[in-house]
């Protein structure tokens, strides 16, 4: 799968299924800074991630992502390796 | 005051509708009901919780939660209190919430999901959501409230308890100022079905505005409401310094325990009484100074009857003239914010001249025999009322309310 196609797929989970402002989301964005997603959202974003790309997180990968984009390379990289 | 309740979610609309007698009773709408005895009950209509708050926070609000919460929001719009961060003087105010359940819906659903895809794929925000002071807490949250907040669980007096330990706290100078009531969210699966189960629900599914009858000689079972109630207690120095409208006053809290049954209450009313007269007690007013009694009445066979001869003990001779009303024959039980709810219509009452009626009121009851005020709504004047909150485990509750005339006066 591209970037593109998991960064479209992890900002429609965004937005439906954690209810973060759509327009607040890009690569750079900071969860807890920028999207203000607090440690119970944080536990909610990985679930929701390890739903929609079927993959698994462990909390020490967990621990890493801090952005989007960030988001966006663990993913892409579980899918292709 | 403040009210979400399956007639009406604002106080007003909910008091025309109880003084018309009209019934919040209908078919269940919030699950299936496909294999249940009971297919009815009090919802709660027309609330979005979208209208109230944003998607984020509803991800995180059980509905028990969502209706104290905004109830409280009118209750304190109305007080016209505002506390922001920086107040030095929000250390002095504090909350005080009764639910009897809390969040069941988010339970059941939380445990559903982790019986179907195992204990790692359960919320993260299930447990804040399910415990049942999380209402006073995300009241306390919101409004900025950082003294005494902290919640009663004794089922379906929580909420009178609560509004008796508010009061309690400004009486000992513990606080100036409480956000006090209840809610409760328990039409749910589990909660119908566990009600069914010990007997305790109304089956007249084909009759769901005749199904709560309170103390009719036909009642078969009480029918579940939801929602929940609000109201801000002040110090009355403060109150009437600040000049804030005054609705009525907190005058007697009475509490006693039947010591007898996990949900039926010991016969003969020995135990409610007494938390009767201990309210009167407190209040050092006698059975001639109350006008009005907002009953628990649930429309059980055992709760009527043994409530009916408690007054009895309590009031008396008095026992015979004071008109007597259940709501909860419109409102249906809305447990946990039952005593809330209804200190509210006693207040309403006072201020208004008017009695609530018992609706339903068709084939007398040997065993019930005070005037229910039947079926009809009915001026009257009186400058105290009493409203009884009985909970399952044996829980007596009474509360002596305070027209707002005589709370005003009191203070001149």
């Amino acid at each position: 799968m591209e970037k593109t196609d998991i960064e479209t797929r992890l900002r429609d989970v965004l937005v439906t299924e954690l209810g973060l402002d759509a327009e607040k989301i890009n690569p750079a964005a900071n969860f807890e800074t920028d999207l203000d997603v607090d440690s119970l959202g944080v536990v909610e974003l990985l679930m929701a991630m390890e739903d929609e790309f079927g993959v698994k997180i462990p909390d020490d990968e967990a621990e890493h992502i801090h952005t989007v984009g960030e988001a966006i390379d663990l993913v892409h990289q579980k899918l292709n390796s | 005051m403040g009210v979400i309740t399956p007639v009406g979610n604002d106080v007003d609309t909910f008091w025309q509708s109880l003084i018309s007698g009209r019934s919040g009773v209908g078919p269940i709408t919030h699950f299936d009901t496909t294999g249940y005895r009971t297919k009815i009950a009090g919802e709660v209509k027309d609330f979005d919780p979208e209208d109230h708050f944003d998607k984020r926070e509803i991800r995180r609000l059980d509905p028990f939660s969502q209706f104290f919460l905004v109830a409280g929001r009118q209750a304190l719009a109305q007080a016209k209190i505002a506390f922001a961060p920086e107040d030095a003087d929000n250390e002095r105010a504090g909350v005080m919430v009764g639910a009897g359940f809390g969040g069941m819906g988010t339970f059941i659903d939380e445990v559903a999901l982790m019986l179907d895809r195992g204990p790692d794929r359960v919320s993260p925000t299930g447990i804040p959501k399910i415990i049942a002071n999380m209402a006073a807490g995300l009241a306390s949250i919101e409004n900025n409230l950082l003294g005494p907040v902290s919640c009663v669980v004794t089922a379906c007096s929580a909420s009178a308890n609560a509004i008796g330990d508010a009061a309690e706290l400004i009486r000992r100078g513990a606080a100036d100022v409480m956000l006090a009531g209840g809610s409760e969210a328990a039409i749910t699966t589990y909660g119908v079905a566990g009600f069914n189960q010990s007997r305790a629900l109304s089956v007249r599914n084909d009759e769901p505005a005749r199904a709560s009858r309170p103390f009719d000689a036909e009642r078969d079972g009480f029918v579940m409401g939801e929602g929940g109630g609000a109201l801000v207690l002040e110090d009355r120095d403060r109150a009437l310094g600040r000049g804030a409208e005054i609705i009525g006053e907190i005058v007697g809290y009475g509490m006693s325990a039947d010591a007898y049954h996990i949900t039926l209450p010991r016969p003969g009313g020995t135990g409610a009484a007494r938390a009767m007269k201990a309210a009167m007690t407190d209040a050092a007013l006698k059975p001639s100074d109350i006008s009005y009694i907002n009953a628990h009445g649930t429309s059980t066979e055992a709760n009527d009857a043994t409530e009916t001869a408690a007054i009895k003990i309590a009031f008396g001779d008095e026992a015979y003239r004071v008109p007597v009303s259940s709501t909860k024959s419109m409102t249906g039980h809305i447990l946990g914010g039952a005593g809330a709810v209804e200190a509210i219509v006693s207040l309403l009452a006072l201020n208004q001249g008017v009695l609530p009626p018992t609706i339903n009121q068709e084939t007398s009851d040997p065993e019930c025999d005070l005037d229910y005020v039947p079926n009809e709504a009915r001026r009257f004047s009186g400058e105290y009322a009493m409203s009884n909150s009985f909970g399952f485990g044996g829980h007596n509750v009474a509360l002596v309310v305070g027209s707002a005339s005589v709370a005003g006066a009191e203070s001149a």
